[in-house]
């Protein structure tokens, strides 16, 4: 049962991540890659140490792991709302304000 | 079971590396180097598990603060860096 649950979490985790590194590749522009990095950084990571955890059971391990992905919860959305704010800030106009504009 | 997700991350791994060589702009490139130190941590976590070591993960977590620090320094330094309004625009897209 711990088995098929931990298995199923690291999978979806592991299709999250994957989506996450296609659409890091495969997006138009920066913005759209942002969104898809940082989207996907979130719930993968969560998902695939919440099934490490699942496996780990109560030990100091597992105690580790939460600490990670709450410090992954904080810095990972921070690290993107600066990168957004910083490519704003330089100049890098979002594709839909250029749309409004014509 | 630990190993799909292993080579589910590096793949993702080698994914952010070619963007980040390719990135037509810098936050492309600062972008993918970020999801790389994610993805770092999270590889460390799974390989502590694989090889039934868990010492790996106090290294997960020095490489978590590390990424983070290093990425908003980096940040600052090119957000403070004057640039060329058109060029930049033109530039990043």
């Amino acid at each position: 049962m711990t088995d098929l649950l931990s298995w199923l979490l690291l999978l979806t985790g592991s299709g999250f991540v994957l989506t996450g590194g296609i659409g890091l590749l495969r997006m138009p522009t920066l913005y759209a890659r942002l969104h898809a990095a940082s989207l996907t950084d979130t719930l993968g990571t969560l998902l695939i140490l919440l099934g490490i955890i699942v496996q780990a059971g109560f030990t100091l391990a597992a105690i580790k792991l939460i600490a990670i992905a709450l410090f992954l919860l904080l810095t990972g959305p921070t690290a993107s709302y600066a990168l957004a704010n910083a490519a704003l800030l330089s100049g890098a106009v979002p594709k839909a304000r250029l749309l409004d504009d014509l | 079971m630990y190993t799909v997700a292993c080579i589910a991350i590096l793949i993702t791994m080698i994914l952010a590396i070619i963007r980040a060589l390719a990135g037509p702009s810098v936050y492309d490139r600062v972008l993918a180097v970020n999801m790389f130190g994610t993805k770092t941590v999270l590889l460390l976590s799974v390989v502590a598990f694989l090889y039934g070591r868990p010492d790996f993960l106090d290294l997960a977590l020095a490489y978590a603060l590390i990424n983070f620090i290093s990425v908003l320094a980096v940040l600052q330094f090119f957000e403070n860096k004057p640039t060329d309004g058109d060029r930049a625009s033109e530039e990043i897209r």
